[in-house]
Parts: structure tokens; sequence; C-alpha cells
């Protein structure tokens, strides 16, 4: 079992889940995350360009069987590009071991209850 | 060196005057300070309404579109605003010409005729052209609930310019102006207290219209797509309560017995309309929700609009809880149906409307139909009921057609609808540049 943790891009993220939903990948955990990455975006306030220090992002986490680990990475990366072959800001996947998961209903443990 | 310079530009106001209004007799009408008090306090109050609006269309969006929802309403303040005073008076307000369609009268020009003039009603014109053009503001606001998420801003802006030109402007012509077809039509002429036709049903239609011809949402009907923020949508539909005393009960245009009547009326229906949502609510769903409450008041209000003038409150309670029966099913048609009106413009301006101008022929006070009758001869219910048919057809045909070619000629030139990308992204990341709010919800 693994968990996958991808960080991308706000506007991304309908795309991102629709990627996920085709590739049978439903159970999911999304939430809004700020940080520091290489991408530096402007927005308006009153006329006037602003950089925020932190830049707001979305965070997915996915825990899947070894065998959906390779089908969810494709997933997300053909569907958080931005600009055709991506740019700066699109955001990271990072993967973890995962060491139990456990259905709280049944109690059932591992990866029946993924 | 000023007083001789004030004085020509009095002297030539007061050319402007004597030499184009002469129908507007200032001299000899003194100002009613009563009425004059109560039509700036209606004025204001129905200004309130649109950033009532604002917040009860904002709440009921996604996150991403709450800015661009809440601009709907206040871009509208200032472009009406701007083309109210230029020409939408005089087309509203002047004397009838291509044959009825719109009015005009170079005095309204800018408002540059009306500096000094006082209504027979005892009421600075100036008064009443604000008054108005809040009407006017809030007519093309209501139309964004129904393309809610998923339009150009740009392409907005344009449409309610020249919506409110075409539109609204002749529709106001014919039902308020004095020499309107609508305001002559039968004994009294179709009863339309303060915009059963000109503004919920011309609105609710046009919506419609636009809805189906621009389509749905991404994802919708299958897709989830939830209110950010019920407790502005709320308090929206607080604000939007409080100024419609100012619209039923102003547009009495003057401060007395008609304006408690219409006060009365606005009051009973309302209440009769959010409480029977709620009672139809709970026995369908189970539950009686906020929502459910804040759509009922506004069922009330609109189907009482045109009819706050005429009924009793025994009748303006009979409207409310008609008015919540007929649009909580078309609400749940709609659903049926599968067409994306998504804030349900058409569901409760237009269905409510319609309900409102057709039904309040049964519940008109007597005095009224011994004046009618007084008038024509002989005046029955159901001679009205064919003026009031008549209006809402006419109202009905002329904003659909209307709204359609505008749409049509107006994607021609710019898109309307949104691309994929800024739908997805958000209206307010795509046309605005800023966010609602810090941080809340993923969507």
């Amino acid at each position: 079992m693994k968990l996958i943790t991808a960080i991308i891009r706000e506007v991304q993220l309908d795309k991102v889940r629709e990627a996920l939903i085709q590739a049978e990948i439903t159970r999911i955990t999304v939430s809004r995350v700020s940080g520091h990455g290489q991408q530096r975006i402007e927005e308006m306030y009153r006329g006037q360009r602003i950089v925020p220090d932190l830049i707001p992002k979305i965070k997915i986490e996915i825990a899947v069987n070894e065998a959906f680990v390779d089908i969810t990475i494709d997933a997300i990366l053909r569907s958080a590009r931005t600009n055709g072959n991506g740019s700066v800001g699109d955001g990271k996947i990072f993967i973890t071991p995962l060491e139990e998961c456990i259905r709280i209903r049944t109690g059932e443990r591992g990866g029946k209850a993924i | 060196m000023k007083k001789p310079k004030r004085k020509r530009v009095l002297a030539i106001v007061m050319f402007l005057f004597i030499g184009f209004s002469g129908l507007n007799a200032a001299d000899g009408v003194a100002i009613d300070s009563g009425a004059t008090a109560w039509m700036l306090t209606s004025t204001t109050l129905v200004l309130l309404m649109i950033p009532g609006l604002a917040m009860f269309y904002g709440g009921l969006v996604r996150t991403k579109n709450v800015l661009g929802t809440i601009m709907h309403s206040f871009v509208a303040m200032g472009i009406i605003s701007v083309l109210w005073v230029v020409v939408g008076y005089s087309m509203s307000f002047g004397k009838s010409i291509l044959g009825g369609w719109f009015g005009w009268n170079n005095d309204y020009f800018f408002l540059k005729g009306i500096d000094t003039n006082i209504m027979e009603a005892g009421i600075p014109e100036y008064v009443f052209s604000m008054f108005q053009g809040k009407f006017a503001i809030i007519t093309p606001a209501l139309i964004a609930g129904a393309f809610a998420e998923r339009v150009s801003f740009k392409a907005y802006c344009i449409f309610i310019t020249v919506w409110s030109l075409l539109v609204y402007n002749p529709l106001c012509h014919w039902v308020w102006a004095s020499d309107g077809f609508l305001f002559n039509l039968g004994a009294k002429g179709a009863i339309d207290f303060a915009g059963g036709t000109v503004v919920h049903i011309s609105a609710g239609v046009s919506g419609l219209v636009a809805a189906l011809f621009l389509g749905s949402r991404r994802g919708y009907p299958y897709q989830v797509i939830r209110p950010n923020n019920l407790v502005i949508t709320m308090l929206g539909a607080g604000l939007l309560w409080v100024g419609w005393f100012g619209f039923n009960a102003g547009s009495s245009i003057s401060s007395g017995l008609s304006t408690a009547q219409a006060l009365t009326a606005t009051q009973v229906a309302a209440a009769a309309g959010a409480l029977s949502w709620v009672i139809i609510e709970s026995m369908h769903q189970g539950k009686a929700t906020a929502l459910g409450f804040a759509s009922g008041i506004l069922a009330g209000l609109v189907a009482v609009t045109p009819a706050a003038g005429v009924v009793q409150p025994y009748g303006a309670f009979a409207l409310g809880v008609i008015a919540a029966i007929v649009c909580y099913s078309a609400i749940m048609l709609k659903n049926k149906l599968g067409y994306d009106d998504s804030l349900d413009a058409f569901g409760i301006h237009g269905i409510g409307g319609i309900t409102g101008a057709i039904l309040l022929v049964f519940f008109i006070r007597p005095s009224w139909m011994a004046e009618a009758a007084a008038a024509a001869g002989s005046w029955t219910i159901l001679n009205q009921l064919g003026v009031q048919a008549m209006a809402v057809a006419i109202a009905i045909a002329y904003s659909a057609l209307m709204t359609l070619v505008i749409i049509f000629v107006l994607n021609k030139f710019v898109k309307f609808k949104s691309s994929e990308d800024d739908e997805m992204a958000g209206l307010d990341r795509a046309y605005h540049g800023e966010r609602g709010y810090g941080m809340l919800n993923p969507n």
C-alpha cells in the first residue's frame, strides 16, 4: 500500500478529479494548502499587483494498493499539467509507503480496507 | 462675478424648462414633503435590494465564482445607473414614439430638463426618476441568476446594456408610462403595481432563454454543485425582504393610504410564501431548509409585486401560498427536465411573476372594481383576467424573442459563455484576478 500525495494548482482541481474518476480512483481527500515553490503569482487588489509570499495550492491524498500506483500517477500527470507541456508551478507528487489502513466501520485492515 | 453667472444658468434652466416641458406643471405644485421623504426612503430601500441580491446569489454559487456572481449585481449598479440617466428615463417615461415602441423626451436626455420639476404627486421629478432607475438596475441583475457561474464578464456587461435598452425600457414604457399601451388596456389598465411583468416576468423569461441558449455548467446535473455560503444567502434574502417595502410601498408614488395597503400586502405575502415553502418542503423531503425559507420569501414577494396595490391582506396571503406551491413545483420540474437555470431566476421570478399577475384578479378589492366598472360601464373579474393574460403574454413573448436575438447577435462578436478553462478556474480568477475568501472550501 502507498500513500500518494499530490500538490497541484487550484485551477486544475476539476481536471485532476475528473481524470482520477475516469481511472476509477474515487476515494480521495482534498485540502487547501499553501507554500513556497519555484512559482511566483500575482493577484490584483484595487488595481495594485500583489505577490503573495505563500502560494495557495490544492493537496490531494490518495491511499492505493500497489496495482493502482502507476494508474493514479499517470492520471495526475496527464491532468495537472498546464500549457500543454507543463509549466513551473504545476506541483509535485510524493509517494510514501503506507503501513496500515483500517476501515472504521468494520475494523477491516490492509488492502481490503482501501 | 459669481452672481450674474448663477443667474445666467438659472435663466437657461428656466428657458429649457419652459421651452420643453410645458406639460410638467411645476409652477403652482408645492412639494409634499411627506411624500417626498417616503419616496427618498423607498429609493434607498430599492437600491439596498441590489447588494441584497448580490449576497443572495453570491452565497449560492461555488467558492470560485462568488465574486464574479456578486459583480453581476454590482456592475449593473454602475452600467444601468449611467444608462438610465442618459437615455433610460427618457425611453421609459418620455412620450411614445415609433408607434409606441418606447418613449422619448429631449428634456429627459441626461435628465437635463427636470432640474426644477415638481411632479403632480408633490415630489421632485429627480426623486421619481432615481426611484424608477433602481428598478431598471435590479431587473438585468436578476437575469444573471439563470446563467450564473458560466458567462464572460465582458459579454455580460454588453448584454445587460443592450437588454436594458431594448427590453426593459420599452416594457417599462408600455406598462407604466401614462401613454403606454398596456397602461391603457381595458377599463383601468393592466394591473402591474410594482413590476410583476416589467421586472420579474421579463427577467425570469429572459433568464430562461439565455440559460437554454448557453447550455448548462460543466458537470451539471451529475456533479454536485454546492452553495459556498448559505449564511450570506440568508442575509441577502433578509435585505431583499426589507428592500421590497421600498419596491412595493414606494410604487404608490405617495405617502398615504395606498402606501400602507401595499406595505401590508407585501409583508403578508412574504411571510405566507416562506411558511408555505418550508411546510411543503418538510412534507416532501423531510426537512425545512434555510434556503427553502429564503426561496419562499422571494416567491411570495414576487407574486405580490404586481398585486400589492389592489389586494387586501387575505388576497396577499393567498398569493403567497399559491406562489410557493407553484414555484416549488416549477423547480422540481426543472430538476426533472434537466436544464440549468442555475439559481432559479425563471423558477422563482418568471413563474412567481406570472402567477401573481394572473391570479391577482381573483383578489382585487371591491372599490377598485367599482372604479373600473364606472370607467367602462361594466367590468368583471373575467374582463380584467383577459387584460392581465394579455399583458403577461406580451411580456413573455417580447422578452423571450428580444433576448434570443440579442444573445444570438452578441455571441457573434463576443463569446458569451466562458471557455471551459475559465469555467473550471472560476469567474473570480478568470475575469477579476481576485479571490472571495481566504482559504475555505477546496471548490
